[in-house]
């Protein structure tokens, strides 16, 4: 079906569906820097517990996965799409002077992908249908979830992969802002530039941001 | 070229026309660039000066499917024709010549539409992108026209049947890379593409829905 729209179609739903991923990563990371600032992770608890059990949250879980789902799928076609075009390779590839990272936007999409499948396991199916402890916070009985994360980034390798991770994640937010604002069609002299800088600052913000919280778990433990 | 000659084969075909950098007809891939290394210039306003002695040089056809190569070095582009064929035109009776003045054009889009319309067609944008996408022609081409108030009239369908035909002849997707920006030999700008996207979405979800073809138009 989907290739059935057109290239213009596809790319708009790409870049709605990436901003909407931003603005998760943007909540996802607000609630995981609770961590960092309340050690006792009696907030992010409270926090985790309110997204698990918050209707409207839980109707936008759905919606998230939709995303998700949309996002890999109508990347996969583009791509596909996109290699059927030029069946016969250059043998002087090119370089053209642009962003290194929007060239690798598939590679870095899958990395990103295989790690979410292991990152899911770890935590949100845990956290959804595993045993956890659990833990009372203002006569509240709630899933210990700090308890599950800082244990999880006590373990070096563990670290290890979820930094190399997040550095992917960064790389392929480099060159997404920006790039849904174009295929949106908002390109401005005036603020095309900064939509640039924002793209670089939302990447290097999320990526760090998250890529903070199991160093300085693993650092202090 | 001359060695081929001499024993009596073909030397290597190539296209070339008009060697003042305005037709587009002398589209070769050089040294991993559409039209060679050099900023801004067309293969046949590209001087041996820029490369160093006794350099390899690599020369390619345009490599894509919709592209295919016919001999040597040159390729149909026939495929661009069919996108202009589709909307790439005002369809309006010319008459005789108006005044000048007569339509107010803001200077803005006057220069704009001029830089879209120095695109010349040659097919760099597709060389030179990875998914052979030929976004910045067809951007450029819907742009020289939807800028001006002659070409606004038919704006709505003409993106939605350029658009159309670009994907019906096997071009890539837009990655928003920037390649085809940096190689155009008329240095067209890719917020141009930004505008056709925006033409194309305004298209899809204002423009009323038209029941029947009353003849003419687009």
């Amino acid at each position: 079906m989907a290739f059935k729209y057109s290239s213009v179609t596809k790319k708009i739903i790409m870049a709605l569906a990436g901003l909407f991923l931003i603005s998760f990563l943007i909540v996802h990371l607000s609630i995981n820097l609770l961590l960092l600032f309340d050690g006792s992770g009696d907030s992010f608890n409270i926090a985790a517990h309110f997204m698990a059990t918050n209707p409207v949250i839980q109707v936008m879980q759905l919606v998230l996965f939709g995303g998700f789902i949309l996002h890999i799928l109508v990347g996969i076609i583009l791509q596909t799409q996109n290699w059927l075009a030029r069946p016969t390779r250059y043998k002087v590839e090119g370089f053209s002077h642009t962003s290194f990272f929007s060239k690798f936007m598939i590679h870095t999409g899958a990395v990103i992908l295989a790690f979410l499948v292991i990152h899911l396991f770890d935590f949100f199916f845990k956290a959804k249908f595993g045993e956890l402890h659990e833990v009372m916070i203002d006569d509240t009985l709630m899933e210990d979830m700090g308890v599950l994360v800082i244990e999880k980034f006590k373990d070096f390798p563990y670290v290890l992969m979820y930094v190399v991770w997040l550095l992917f994640l960064g790389f392929h937010l480099d060159h997404a802002f920006h790039s849904a604002l174009q295929s949106l069609g908002l390109n401005h002299s005036k603020y095309t530039p900064l939509a640039f800088g924002l793209s670089r600052a939302l990447a290097i913000l999320i990526a760090g941001g998250f890529i903070l919280i199991p160093v300085v778990i693993y650092i202090t433990q | 070229m001359n060695h081929w000659s001499s024993k009596g084969e073909d030397p290597v075909a190539f296209d070339h026309d008009c060697r003042e950098g305005i037709c587009g007809a002398c589209s070769m891939y050089i040294n991993g660039h559409p039209h060679g290394p050099d900023k801004a210039v067309t293969t046949c306003q590209l001087h041996m000066r820029k490369f160093k002695d006794g350099e390899t040089i690599v020369i390619e056809p345009w490599r894509a499917r919709p592209f295919p190569v016919l001999k040597d070095l040159i390729v149909d582009r026939t495929a661009f024709d069919k996108i202009i064929q589709a909307g790439g035109y005002i369809s309006v009776n010319t008459g005789g010549i108006p005044d000048a003045n007569a339509i107010p054009v803001p200077k803005v889009n006057a220069d704009l539409s001029m830089d879209a319309a120095a695109c010349i067609g040659c097919g760099a944008c597709v060389a030179a992108c990875k998914n052979a996408s030929a976004m910045l022609f067809v951007s450029a081409k819907v742009s020289q026209f939807a800028l001006l108030p002659q070409g606004r009239a038919e704006a709505a369908e003409r993106v939605q049947a350029m658009v159309a035909e670009m994907d019906k002849q096997g071009f890539g997707n837009c990655t928003n890379t920037g390649a085809c920006e940096a190689e155009c030999p008329k240095e067209i700008s890719i917020s141009n593409i930004a505008r056709m996207n925006r033409e194309f979405l305004s298209a899809r979800v204002c423009a009323p829905k038209i029941k029947e073809q009353t003849g003419g138009g687009i």
